[in-house]
């Protein structure tokens, strides 16, 4: 059985895995590069967040030779689902390169699925024939090899950036992943802790649609109608973690809604009736009442801490009455966000601010110019 | 296994550890270990999120820390002195029962949870739910003083003892965040500035400083000045107001039989 | 507009060509039902069916009946709920209860049947063959190494601090506070006696019970009442309430009147003021948090076993798995039947699932990950008899908590007023007068007397089932059979209807 079968029960079994966990991340605003190994360093410290049940990151910026390609990381339990999944890729895809996932086999990762990368892009006439844009095009794509295919799983889609993780400690899965030889302008950490075990290497953090990767901290009671909600603009949790529907709000709200990402953190850990009412700011208090109104169903309640890396940066939120720590610190263009102070001053010994960001009020990191 | 040294800058039999990449268990218990042989300051060098430093012991001794001590510092402690010359993450003073905390930095949130005696002083801001649950008992009276800014329900269900907020360095931010007080039935909170009443739980009012509520500030000041090295030159004691619940039994009519 | 439009429940009535005028009904009413001019008088609206006038008449002149009061009849309108709205449209406010879920609610215990030994395998004899009920309760490692010295074998596997019971029967937490100090002796006395443990519930433990806190769980609850560090250590394990199966969710409020002085310096509050438990631990938002309480509690006391108490609520077999990844050495369910002193009725009664079922998923759970070595399963809230200590072993616990039974033995008559304070036999009160009608030590020997009857009547469904320890009768579901339970239930009980 294993994998195709543990997935299929996955999906067809509506239980919901809770899970909680260590986070850390850091980017430099700059675009200078940040070896791999440091963000390991930095989990190690709070390794006793997670419980070896799935650990993971992501990197930005690590594949500049193919920084137009989609990165298509995915993992095979079987080789009749790889077969099949690369007969589609091959139909909608222009494939450039082809190869497995470098890895280090070494303690504390097992029973490892065949892991390999594509880098790809839509083919024009495929888009054409849908009339639509490439980015919508990848996310069908990879929900139909995600919810068709059989042991097949696509856990990393966006462009010049990768996610890896695994069943394992966070650190271990760095190793595994041989993260110390990529570099990258930004990087997120995962350690986590399932209450109960998938021991399924796509259920580890970060969660990733296109450039959007997810580590996450707490439970979304909100889950349930997060999930109907985001099912109504062609959204498919079939992971069964909250953790999914935080990628997809950010995916639809950001990118097919354009919102500005401080904007969209105000919907998703929106503020209180009591405190909108008071604000002095006519225009202010307007969009507030307007985002909880429109967007009530996204309000994602519960105790969460998350980070969220895209293609421009790193964002850092808590809910709204910060049931789950979050720590900032910035250093020249560095900034750092994790669920312990340690963490991050394992890799920033001398920050020059350290601050805990107030309930639903986001850290954003961007990027200044290209890299 | 961190490296010792004994010390003899001091008329206390004294000790410093390398803290650094040592486990919280290891840690900890070579820490009890040290006390059983008779040393009374422990100087922690390099300690980076190692949890539960001071966690238990009964032993009035002294335990210094270099660098950020891991969540909840000095829980259940009945007697220790724990200096952090750096900040503090969540949960310091968790269910603490006597001694005395003391933190250069900043501290986290749910600082002294459940509190019983003892004091906690941190220089600069702390986080949100700090002394909520605190409660006094007998001659035991908990205090906890913050020299910076605070976030919402601080000292929420309060059922005794005292917190101390002193917006040292405040700027634009809000000296406190909302639902001061809530479910507040015991003991009294005292705020340096004003707080609006949207910012407060429904069970407590302001009320002015009576000359008792001065003499206990004012002790309490100069000893955290000492402690901390905090410059309270600017501090009057006329910029306070003190928040108290104006009944110890805010749930008594939500019942029928 | 007329009195209290709540009519009596019971009538009391005096034969007073009986009564010889002694008074002892007065005194002994905790509700204040008598009065006494030339003779007694009853005020029935205040009787509560405690029956302690009844027990305690010389002349056997008193009788309480249930108001005969005829309401007509609605299928959906029964009087119960009638009543209800009467008061709260009266008074406002949550109705207040005691003791545990009353509603006619499924109760999958008497639908579960044992088996028993005939030719094929035979059946023991309990009373003149062993018959082993000794538990442990702590995490254990998944396997003993051995090692070879001297031509012998030597033990090379640490096994870790677990609690050994001479019986898988335990007394359930009630605090010092909501039950009188003399039933907390009775207990521990007890608890003692039989090779077992009490539990403190979130009170404290007041010093004179130091001495048997060998046979004392003491808990750390979210109002951390009389915790601190002796406390910690006092005990054999330590437990972290999460939940209670009579109110999950929701926090706890003793009122100021309770807390005279001996509670107060128990719990480490002043007198007189509410005693409020936040409904959760502000310290726990999350499960590595929970994590976090349970290693600060286990470096508190060397490393003492810690039990996580919940409620048994919908999704209970993840959340006791992540309570086993998180440390804990024993899960502690309580079932939706688990008893209170004090509970909103409509949560008592409507929140929750029921024990057998949250049992046989959890131990489910814990076997398909690999991990149900690393805790034991304690299974509380509604256990009310030995058929049912067997059921629940069956289907997976180390042990059950017993609470009401062991009220009951002490004279409880399940009134559920403990709310009040006013317990007629001792039991939940505070008030002295009432406290010192429970002896300890004849409330220790009535324990010892159904707890003992219990594990003799367990001995012999073991003997029935030819097993001669209790551990093999545990989680052995194929001895049980389901009898009109619907098909579901069957499956999720993972037990054989009656005939396969
Ligand atoms: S409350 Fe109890 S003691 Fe009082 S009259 Fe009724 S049955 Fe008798
Ligand atoms: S303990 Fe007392 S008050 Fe509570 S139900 Fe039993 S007899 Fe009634």
């Amino acid at each position: 059985m294993a994998f195709g079968d543990q997935y299929s029960r996955w999906r067809v079994d509506r239980s919901r895995v809770p899970a909680a966990c260590g986070l850390s991340g850091v980017i430099s605003e700059d675009g200078a590069m940040i070896g791999g190994d440091v963000i390991i360093e930095s989990m190690k410290v709070i390794h006793d967040r997670g419980n070896g049940l799935g650990g993971g990151f992501a990197g930005y910026g690590i594949y500049p030779r193919y920084r137009d390609h989609y990165a298509l990381h995915i993992m095979f339990e079987d080789p009749g689902g790889r077969a099949a999944c690369e007969e589609l890729l091959e139909a909608d895809l222009q494939v450039q390169e082809s190869e497995e996932i470098p890895t280090r086999p070494g303690p504390g990762i097992e029973d490892a699925p065949e892991l390999r990368r594509y880098f790809a892009v839509p083919r024009p006439e495929k888009l054409a024939a849908l009339a639509i844009g490439p980015d919508d095009f990848m996310v069908q794509l990879v929900m139909r090899i995600n919810t068709t295919v059989p042991g097949t799983f696509v856990f990393s889609s966006g462009k010049n950036m990768g996610v890896f993780k695994a069943v394992g400690f966070a650190e271990d899965v760095g190793e595994f992943y041989r993260l110390p030889d990529y570099s990258g302008y930004c990087w997120i950490g995962h350690g986590r802790f399932p209450t109960n075990t998938p021991g399924w290497w796509g259920g580890a953090h970060p969660f990733n649609i296109l450039d959007w990767a997810v580590v996450h901290n707490g439970e979304i009671s909100s889950y349930g109608i997060n999930k109907r909600y985001l099912e109504m603009f062609g959204y498919e949790c079939t992971l069964l973690t909250d953790t999914e529907v935080m990628a997809y709000l950010f995916d639809m709200l950001v990118r097919k809604h354009g919102l500005p990402l401080e904007v969209a953190c105000r919907v998703l850990a929106a503020p209180f009736w009591k405190d909108i009412d008071i604000e002095d700011d006519p225009a202010s208090r307007a969009l507030d009442e307007a985002l909880r109104v429109v967007y009530s169903s996204a309000l994602v309640n519960g105790p969460f801490a998350v980070i969220v890396g895209f293609s421009r940066g790193m964002v850092g939120l808590n809910d709204r009455i910060k049931l789950r720590p979050l720590v900032a610190a910035v250093k020249d263009d560095l900034l750092y966000i994790s669920s312990e102070e340690s963490a991050i001053r394992q890799i920033c010994p001398r920050p020059d601010r350290v601050w805990a960001p107030n309930a639903g009020q986001p850290v954003i990191g961007e990027l200044k110019g290209d890299v | 296994m961190p490296r010792a040294a004994t010390n003899d800058r001091t008329e206390l039999k004294s000790i410093t550890l390398d803290a650094g990449g040592v486990y919280y268990k290891d840690l900890n218990s070579q820490v009890r270990g040290l006390i059983d042989e008779g040393y009374e300051e422990i100087v922690l060098q390099g300690v980076n999120g190692q949890r539960y430093i001071g966690d238990g012991l009964t032993q009035k001794v002294k335990i210094i820390i270099e660098g950020v001590p891991g969540n909840d510092l000095g829980a259940f402690m009945d007697g220790p002195t724990v200096i952090v010359n750096d900040n503090a993450q969540d949960g310091v003073g968790n269910t603490m029962n006597s001694g005395k905390i003391v933190v250069k930095g900043h501290a986290g949130d749910v600082l002294g949870y459940g509190m019983r005696g003892g004091r906690v002083f941190v220089l600069g801001d702390v986080g949100y739910r700090i002394g909520i649950h605190m409660k006094s008992f007998k001659d035991q009276v908990p205090v906890i003083v913050a020299g910076g800014r605070a976030g919402d329900f601080f000292g929420e269900y309060m059922a005794g003892g005292v917190l101390v907020l002193l917006g040292l360095e405040l700027g634009d931010s809000p000296l406190v965040g909302s639902y001061v007080g809530t479910g507040m039935h015991g003991g009294a909170i005292f705020l340096r500035g004003e707080v609006c009443d949207h910012q407060l739980g429904s069970e407590v009012r302001v009320y002015p400083l009576e000359e008792e509520d001065r003499c206990q500030l004012e002790g309490l000041l100069a000893e955290f000045a000492e402690d901390t090295g905090a410059d309270l030159s600017g501090v009057s004691l006329d910029d306070f107001v003190k928040l108290q619940p104006f009944s110890h039994r805010p749930y008594g009519n939500m019942y029928c039989y | 507009m007329a009195g209290n439009m709540v009519t009596s429940e019971f009538l009391v009535q005096v034969d007073h060509e009986r009564c010889r005028k002694c008074k002892r009904c007065t005194l002994n009413c905790g509700f204040g039902v008598f009065d006494f001019k030339d003779r007694v008088t009853a005020d029935t609206s205040k009787c509560v069916a405690c029956h302690r006038c009844v027990v305690f008449c010389p002349e056997e002149a008193i009788t309480v009946a249930r108001n005969p009061l005829a309401f007509r009849e609605h299928s959906s309108w029964d009087v119960d709920r009638r009543k209800a709205i009467w008061k709260q449209a009266q008074d406002s406010g949550m109705l207040l209860t005691g003791m545990g879920n009353d509603l006619p609610w499924l109760n999958v215990f008497d639908h579960l049947l044992i088996d028993a030994c005939q030719v094929t395998n035979p059946s023991i004899d309990p009373l003149r063959e062993p018959m082993e009920l000794r538990t442990y309760l702590g995490r254990r490692p998944d396997r003993v190494e051995v090692e070879r010295s001297d031509g012998g074998f030597k033990l090379d596997t640490e096994v870790g601090n677990i609690i050994k019971l001479d019986i898988p029967i335990m007394f359930s937490g009630m605090s010092y506070g909501s039950v009188s100090i003399n039933v907390h002796k009775s207990l521990a006395l007890a608890a003692q006696r039989l090779g077992t443990v009490m539990n403190t519930g979130e009170g404290g433990l007041h010093e004179e019970l130091y001495p048997y806190g060998d046979h004392i769980i003491v808990q750390c609850a979210s109002g951390r009442f009389g915790v601190h560090s002796e406390y910690l250590n006092k005990g054999v394990a330590v437990e972290i309430k999460v939940g209670q199966g009579a109110k999950p969710g929701i926090g706890g409020h003793l009122p100021g009147e309770k807390i005279g002085r001996e509670v107060s310096s128990t719990r480490m509050i002043p007198v007189g003021t509410d005693a409020l438990s936040p409904a959760p631990h502000h310290d726990i938002y999350s499960i590595e948090d929970l994590r976090q309480l349970i290693y600060a509690l286990k470096e508190a006391t060397g490393y003492k076993p810690v039990s996580v108490k919940i409620a048994t609520v919908h999704n209970v077999a993840a959340i006791a798995s992540g309570i086993a990844r998180a440390g804990a050495d024993i899960i502690y369910l309580d079932g939706f039947r688990g008893g209170t002193g004090a509970s909103p009725a409509v949560v008592r009664d409507h929140v929750g699932i029921p024990l057998e079922i949250a049992l046989a998923v959890v131990d489910q759970q814990l076997r398909s990950e690999g991990i149900r070595n690393w805790v034991s399963i304690i299974a509380a809230g509604g256990i009310r008899s030995s058929a049912d200590v067997a059921k629940a072993i069956a289907l997976g616990a180390d042990a059950v908590g017993v609470g009401t039974a062991a009220l009951i033995a002490l004279g409880c008559r399940l009134c559920q007023k403990c709310y009040t304070g006013n317990c007629s036999w001792g039991i939940a009160t505070q008030r002295p007068e009432l406290v010192g009608r429970l002896d300890p030590d004849w409330g220790a020997e009535r324990l010892v007397n159904l707890i003992n009857a219990w594990s003799l009547e367990l001995k012999e469904i073991l003997g029935a089932l030819g097993v001669n320890a209790v551990e093999s009768l545990r989680g052995n579901r194929e001895r049980l059979r389901s009898l009109g339970l619907d098909e579901m239930t069957t499956e999720i009980l993972d037990v054989k209807p009656a005939g396969r």
